[in-house]
């Protein structure tokens, strides 16, 4: 190991060595990830408020389930990253089999069977695990590996991407899927994984698309039928389409003011409270709404990504790598879904729509983030 | 941990930083791609999607005006607004369509035509949440029983509307007319905006000829509605301007003694007030109830009333053609006096026939062995023919023909009722361009007793009785008398607002006015006198009147069928007719009667004239 590179590692680590550790430090949360989180939640929270139709009770389970989350995220960050490297494996054990039993015994809602009944615990979406589980497993493969992967390492980490995946495609949950697969891919792009091995996948997975459409379920071909025409089926599969966009498109700059939209209220819009939500915000705030949230948004990646860069180790770093960009995918998917540049694929906007699981899952995620920035050892003295 | 799988941690974070910041990179260009198609929504395209979303939910409903009521001159109510209600079904509130229609028609009564139009109306294009009927006209029970039951029929509902209603039903079905559902046609001719809120037009009668007035002026609504098609408020409205209402000088009392007095006869019968014109009552029997017609007849009942051979649907009086037989002796006598064919004093020997020619046919008389010598006035009284046929056979018919057509024959000269028939005024042009052939001298014997080619409407004698009466000023027959309450409209302004060209009679100035007095005289001894044909209805009468009796022959119609005997000689007998006004001096009221089959005037139609007199001035005196 060359001493320089030694040195080179010095000014940083002396940086934080330098910094004061607040009390938020000390309680291990990141103080400008916190305020990012708390604004979006308040940003959140106004939103859902009109687009709920005023409802004050959908608010307080709202607000409860991001007090639920904030509470999880701050015993998640107590807990030191090399606990999670080794829980890592299990965690995912553990998830795969509940992914096989949800199959088995699962409880269906809308056609799916995607909730696991558990007696005596919550009802609880198994994949919802998944997301975080993926990326750990990875990191820990992957951490203790020469990197760039070699192909033997990357032929297992696909194996463990395509496992869980293709239990959710199976109950079915398309969207779910496509999110879990990404969130593992993204580790691999971050151990390095060579670009041209990168793109070779990309054009493998566009010749496969036509064998991918002759398995797809007869809604998800309808969906991506709506996606590229809406006007196919105004009133049946592309009326949410053609009603979210009216709705943003009638926001125009500065939107019709808060409580103001039309489309929402009048119940235009469909699922307007959950995966549709950012159409009621572009409706209501207009284009500087929507500007104020996607800058948010970034902001948020930014400082995650930030986290990763700084992280002291190569779990850290794969597994905050991997967390910011699929809380960006989480983001992306959503807005280009609603506002007609993606097919219509169910997913949340993070912070922002309705839904207890979503949120406490995104917290556990920003947990291990600040986790992962607040234990850091110092360098070896 | 093999040798060649060692760590290069500094390597790692080289590669880590790199992409870190690569990554960074494409999530801006990303974000950048959200914030364009944000952009091309929200800004370019703007104008557009605000478009889109007002069109979600602003509806413009067009609100129909409520269609002018129709009053009799008592102000008694001939056409009405009635509520009627359907039954419609909202298909986004219904789990399962075929089990609700199934139970539906266990509470009311479903027939395979209102399932048959329901699927229909189910496949045009609607909204999310639009309601469809299924039926129409619930009676009260049926919509108490949907009441009772609605709980368990969710997505039914019971809609209220406006339809047309003529509470005096079959009595004023020819004078009104009806309305009824609009049809294709119609639809190329109406102001499709105006009538955006309509379903039924003025089809025929009074209905169709005051339609622009008795319509109105369209209404809207601009309201807020939600996806599920439920107006919530209501943001911006313009009243409709209800229809004129119109009261016609119809007399409904006049119009049911005239009814009653025709009994089961067919026939008809017009009468006019002679000071205005107004028509009084206008009956032709058999009729209909132009109820049935409002919201669609169905084709039972509509071919029944087709093929009656009653013929309930034809209007007689005014679209009925008679010949008029010995009620034209009068106008016949006038034009003969006017031009110096006859005179008072002049007197001729009636032995029963006319010759042209002394080897030529004989042109009977109705009284075979002649009524002796006569002059004009008892060739009026008696109704004798033979002194007709010796004036008209010197007579150009002709100048028949121009005088006559001053009483209006010929042509519907009627100010408002455009469905009545012109009759024939024969000419000799009129000859020689419908038959193509020359005038004979016989032509015109049979045209001074009213035969041959002539023939008339009732309206037109009732029309020309009137202009007699008035001493040859001309009386505008019509129906309207005012809009609504006020005062009594003025010919020029109806001919104005229908925009047609009404062409009428002059009033007539004789040689010698002295004319007319005389003839009244004699049409009142027809009544009178105890020589007079139709001196028996005077019985017992309180006012004097003038008349004349007539008497037409059915030839040439064929037998309908040759077993029903009894039928066909029913429908070979004259029809009945008569001509009167009253009273004598001052005269009010003309009226002329004709009972189809019924035999003589005299027998038949007269008395039935005599009623409806009896009424009217019983209605006066009162």
């Amino acid at each position: 190991m060359p001493s320089k590179d030694f040195l080179r590692k010095l000014p940083q680590t002396s940086y934080s060595l330098q910094k004061k550790p607040g009390w938020l430090n000390f309680i291990h949360l990141d103080w400008p990830l916190l305020l990012l989180l708390i604004i979006l939640c308040a940003v959140g929270l106004l939103v859902l408020y009109s687009a709920s139709g005023e409802n004050i009770s959908m608010l307080y389970r709202q607000l409860t389930h991001m007090g639920i989350g904030f509470l999880v995220m701050l015993v998640v960050a107590q807990i030191g990253p090399h606990h999670y490297r080794r829980w890592s494996p299990w965690l995912t054990m553990f998830g795969i089999i509940l992914l096989v039993a949800v199959l088995v015994m699962g409880a269906g809602a809308k056609g799916a069977q995607r909730w696991l009944a558990i007696p005596g615990l919550p009802r609880f979406q198994p994949s919802e695990l998944m997301k975080l589980a993926l990326p750990m497993v990875l990191a820990w493969y992957y951490a203790d590996r020469h990197l760039p992967p070699r192909l033997k390492h990357l032929f297992w980490g696909m194996v463990f991407i395509i496992v869980p995946a293709l239990l959710i495609v199976k109950q079915p949950d398309l969207g779910t899927a496509i999110l879990i697969a990404a969130s593992g891919f993204f580790v691999l792009l971050f151990a390095g994984i060579r670009w041209r091995l990168v793109f070779g996948f990309a054009s493998v997975a566009a010749a496969c698309i036509p064998v991918f459409w002759m398995l797809m379920k007869e809604y998800q071909k309808q969906r991506v039928l709506t996606f590229l025409d809406p006007e196919r089926d105004p009133l049946g599969a592309g009326w949410n389409i053609i009603q979210s966009q009216t709705a943003i498109g009638s926001g125009g700059l500065y939107g019709r003011g808060w409580l103001e939209g039309t489309q929402s209220h009048l119940d235009f819009l469909p699922e307007s409270h959950t995966d549709f939500i950012i159409a009621v915000l572009a409706e209501e705030f207009g284009f500087i709404g929507v500007l104020g949230l996607l800058a948010l948004y970034f902001l948020v990646v930014t400082r995650c990504l930030f986290i990763a860069t700084n992280a002291d180790n190569t779990y850290g770093r794969l597994l905050a790598g991997s967390l910011s960009l699929t809380f960006f995918f989480y983001i992306f998917v959503n807005i280009g879904m609603v506002s007609g540049i993606l097919p219509v694929v169910g997913l949340p906007l993070p912070l922002i729509s309705y839904g207890g699981t979503s949120i406490v899952t995104l917290f556990v995620g920003f947990g291990l983030l600040m986790s992962i920035q607040t234990h850091k050892k110092l360098l070896p003295r | 941990m093999d040798n060649q799988d060692l760590k290069d941690f500094y390597g790692e974070t080289r590669v880590f930083s790199r992409r870190a910041w690569v990554f960074l990179l494409v999530l801006f260009c990303l974000t950048l791609l959200l914030v364009a198609r944000m952009f091309y929504l929200q800004v370019v395209n703007f104008d557009r999607y605000s478009t889109l979303s007002d069109k979600n939910r602003l509806l413009l409903q067009a609100v129909p005006p409520n269609r002018g009521l129709i009053y009799d001159s008592n102000g008694i109510l001939l056409a009405e607004n009635k509520a009627s209600h359907s039954l419609n079904l909202t298909i986004e509130h219904i789990k399962d369509v075929k089990q609700t229609i199934s139970q539906l028609a266990e509470i009311v009564e479903l027939s395979e035509r209102n399932r048959e139009n329901f699927s229909k109306r189910m496949l045009q294009h609607r909204r999310p949440y639009q309601s469809v009927p299924i039926k129409y006209h619930l009676t009260e029970e049926d919509i108490a029983r949907i009441a009772v039951n609605s709980y368990r029929l969710p997505g039914v509902s019971v809609a209220a509307q406006l339809v047309r209603s003529y509470p005096q039903q079959e009595l004023t079905a020819h004078v009104l007319g009806y309305v009824g559902r609009i049809n294709e046609k119609e639809l190329t001719q109406i102001d499709s905006a105006n009538y955006s809120g309509t379903t039924s037009i003025g089809k025929l009668g009074i209905e169709k000829f005051y339609e622009n007035e008795l319509h109105g002026h369209v209404g809207f609504r601009k309201v807020e509605i939600n996806a599920r098609g439920r107006v919530l408020k209501v943001l911006d409205k313009a009243a409709p301007l209800p229809g004129d209402d119109v009261t016609l000088y119809l007399d409904v009392n006049l119009q049911r003694a005239a009814a009653e007095a025709l009994g089961d006869h067919r026939g008809a019968v017009v009468a006019i007030d002679i000071q205005t014109g107004g028509v009084l009552a206008l009956v032709s029997n058999p009729a209909f109830d132009p109820n049935l017609f409002v919201t669609g007849i169905d084709t039972k009942t509509y071919s029944s009333l087709r093929d009656s051979p009653d013929l309930p649907l034809f209007n007689r009086a005014l679209r009925g053609q008679y010949p008029p037989g010995s009620t034209m002796k009068p106008f016949v006598a006038l034009a003969g006096l006017e031009y110096g064919y006859t005179d008072w004093q002049h007197t001729i020997f009636d032995p029963g026939w006319y010759q042209l020619t002394k080897e030529g046919r004989h042109y009977r008389d109705w009284k075979k062995w002649g009524h002796g010598r006569v002059n004009l006035e008892t060739a009026i009284v008696r109704s004798c023919d033979t002194f007709f046929y010796e004036m008209a056979h010197h007579m150009d018919i002709d100048l028949i023909h121009e005088l006559l057509a001053q009483f209006g024959f010929g042509q519907n000269t009627a100010l408002d009722l455009a469905e009545g028939r012109k009759g024939v005024l024969p000419s000799s042009v009129w000859k020689k361009n419908t038959l193509g052939e020359s005038w004979y001298t016989g032509d015109s014997l049979n045209v001074s007793i009213g035969q041959g080619y002539m023939l008339t409407t009732p309206l037109q004698l009732a029309t020309a009785t009137a202009v007699l009466a008035n001493r040859g000023k001309w009386v505008q027959p019509r129906l309207i008398k005012s809009w609504g309450v006020g005062e009594v409209v003025s010919e020029d302004v109806v001919g104005s607002v229908k925009g047609h060209n009404l062409k009428v009679p002059k009033d007539m100035l004789l040689r010698d006015q002295m004319h007319w007095e005389r003839m009244i005289q004699a049409m009142q001894k027809v009544v009178h006198d105890r020589n007079g044909t139709a001196r028996r209805v005077a019985k017992g009468i309180k006012y004097k009147m003038a008349g004349k009796t007539g008497t037409a022959q059915v030839i040439g119609i064929k037998q309908d069928e040759e077993y029903d005997e009894e039928n066909t000689a029913e429908r070979n007998k004259d029809h009945g007719l008569f001509i009167a006004f009253a009273p004598v001096k001052e005269p009010k009221i003309a009226i002329a009667v004709i009972v189809e089959n019924g035999g003589g005037g005299s027998s038949s139609a007269a008395p039935v004239a005599r009623k409806v007199l009896d009424t009217y001035f019983l209605r006066d005196s009162a």
